[in-house]
């Protein structure tokens, strides 16, 4: 049996699990559904924890990183990002 | 005589970097346009770069060399030219950049069916979030005019946009990442229909599972001047006084502030009041009011006594 990486990422309102989900994006390395920007208005869970108690492994979190004295006010990229993995196994 | 726009639509066009005008353009006009550029049934054309060629070697759009002014930029009486001319269209130019703007560039954006994805064996795949041309940190802004000659169902994937964007700075593709933004809006519209967007609204063209051809023109203008008080030439907007803030009277009707500070559904709870600050910057600009605030953003962390 092989083994195949399905990837989550979600974009949370605030730098914390229990944060609400306001982006999201889903990489199915199983190649079973094809996934693509704008394919869906509705966040696959309501907070970051909702993905964890529906088994998805997180892997990585962004820092928190002080603004640039001077730039305090610049915005630009969506900041509280995770990613999270689920390993399926099967014939690919 | 062109119809300037109203402070209110000036006020939600700073606070979601988009405006809408729906079925603006006649129908006759829309007709000449799809005549010009060789609209045809979706079986009579073969693959996307024959398309593309005819209509470059038919159709009466120009190339229109990057800052060529507008007013020399259509042939005369030509569809684009008509459209240009409309009072409506020619106010908000003039509201946005000045009556004196300047092409930067135009295309004619075609998402096909999924026939030619087929046809050419390749995946069919929307276009991903971005936005245009690359970092921009200018505070003059440029806006990007869009027509969309036909009608556009919500299965031929029209332009996505994200409205409250336009003031985050990134650089193009780099937010590609983001395959879904919550409060992300398609356009569906009735043929005519017109949209201006702010230079730096996040967007991408969705994909078509329609039987038919979907267009959009676009054309990117630069201002030549100053954009403050474009419409309003006698200068009779005046900022509102503060009002309370959190301890609220909601008895107070919706104002222009109101507008401004609309919140949208993906800004981060500690980002957002950097939105917030940066939409009243962005009217302090506009207005040429360099003290004016909203609900005290800039006020309170502007008190710096040392």
């Amino acid at each position: 049996m092989a083994k195949r990486q399905k990837v989550l990422v979600l974009y949370l309102k605030f730098p914390s699990l229990e944060a609400e989900v306001i982006s999201w994006a889903t990489f199915d390395g199983t190649g079973k559904k094809l996934h693509m920007t704008g394919d869906s208005d509705t966040p696959p869970y309501p907070t970051g924890l909702d993905a964890l108690l529906d088994g998805w492994r997180l892997f990585q979190a962004s820092q928190a990183i002080p603004e640039q004295p001077g730039e305090e006010h610049r915005t630009s990229y969506l900041k509280h990002e995770f990613f999270f993995e689920k390993l399926e196994e099967g014939d690919f | 005589m062109p119809k300037l726009l109203t402070t209110e639509q000036m006020a939600e066009f700073a606070s979601s970097g988009c405006l809408f005008f729906d079925e603006l353009i006649d129908e006759q006009t829309n007709k000449e346009f799809l005549d010009d550029i060789g609209h045809t049934d979706i079986d009579k054309a073969d693959s996307v770069n024959d398309f593309y060629k005819n209509i470059k070697a038919t159709s009466s759009i120009p190339r229109i060399p990057a800052g060529t002014p507008l007013k020399e930029a259509f042939p005369k009486n030509s569809p684009l030219d008509k459209i240009f001319k409309n009072e409506v269209v020619e106010g908000a130019i003039t509201s946005l950049v000045g009556s004196n703007t300047i092409v930067d560039h135009q295309f004619l954006h075609i998402t096909f069916p999924t026939k030619y994805f087929n046809q050419a064996n390749q995946r069919q795949m929307s276009q991903a979030n971005h936005q245009d041309s690359t970092i921009d940190p200018r505070s003059t802004f440029d806006v990007q005019l869009f027509y969309f000659p036909t009608e556009v169902t919500k299965e031929m994937g029209g332009t996505r946009y994200h409205p409250g964007t336009h003031l985050r700075i990134v650089n193009e593709m780099a937010i590609a990442k983001y395959q879904n933004i919550l409060g992300q809006k398609s356009i569906v519209c009735k043929p005519g229909t017109i949209g201006i967007f702010h230079s730096g609204l996040w967007h991408g063209a969705g994909v078509n599972f329609s039987e038919n051809i979907r267009y959009m023109f676009k054309v990117r203008l630069q201002p030549t001047e100053k954009q403050e008080l474009l419409w309003d030439p006698e200068k009779k907007y005046q900022p509102l006084p503060n009002r309370a803030l959190y301890w609220t009277d909601e008895s107070k009707d919706q104002t222009i502030n109101d507008i401004l500070m609309k919140p949208y559904p993906w800004q981060e709870a500690d980002t957002n009041r950097l939105d917030k600050i940066n939409v009243v910057k962005f009217w302090r600009l506009l207005t040429g009011h360099k003290k004016m605030d909203v609900d005290y953003w800039l006020t309170r962390i502007e008190n710096e006594l040392y």
